[in-house]
């Protein structure tokens, strides 16, 4: 799983049946500070998460094991979010 | 696999239904001397792993192959606490 920043949404009318009503929320990946870096990806929102949350994303086949997005074309899926992140005994990041 | 060392761990309470209960850890890949390289992921603790050890992780679908994370949204596990790393004969890593 990668962490990652929620940045924004896309918004689509034409897009595959069986993604009707998910929400695709724009991510970047983020270091175990939660610090965004590199490029943005896209993935199915299925906890109900907002922007500016730090999130845990599963890829590939393991995207598709969540009640949401089993048998959909969906490669990427949001399926934690992160309330606080400890480094060496320390909280580095916490859920405002 | 790869070879990572614990680094940290991730605390959330919103997520996937069959992910409560869950241990998430934050690591980092290393080299074969345990030299940290590369970003941080996240993955499932399948061997109560502590911070700062040397564990192997398994990745994508294969990583659903436990008990644990069975049809679960989860893409990295760590299934191995390293002892030691030997390397061209030599002992080039000794967990303390």
């Amino acid at each position: 799983m990668l962490i990652a920043k929620v940045i924004g949404a896309t918004v689509s009318t034409i897009k595959d049946e069986k993604l009707t009503g998910r929400k695709l929320l724009i991510l970047r990946q983020a270091d175990e500070t939660g610090a965004p870096f590199g490029k943005p990806y896209v993935a199915v929102d299925t906890l109900d998460a907002g922007s500016g949350d730090l999130v845990l994303t599963a890829h590939g086949s393991s995207g598709r094991q969540t009640a949401q997005t089993s048998n959909s074309p969906v490669d990427a899926v949001i399926m934690a979010v992160i309330d606080h992140l400890e480094v060496g005994g320390e909280v580095v990041y916490r859920k405002e | 696999m790869l070879i990572a060392r614990v680094v940290g761990t991730a605390i959330s309470t919103i997520k996937d239904p069959k992910m409560q209960g869950d241990k998430l850890l934050i690591l980092k890949q290393t080299d074969h001397h345990g030299n940290e390289v590369g970003k941080p992921f996240v993955a499932v603790d399948l061997v109560d792993a502590g911070e700062g050890e040397l564990v192997l992780t398994g990745h994508g679908s294969s990583a659903r192959q436990t008990h644990l994370t069975k049809d679960c949204p989860v893409d990295a596990v760590v299934m191995a606490v390293i002892d030691h790393l030997e390397v061209d004969g030599e002992v080039v890593f000794r967990k303390e």
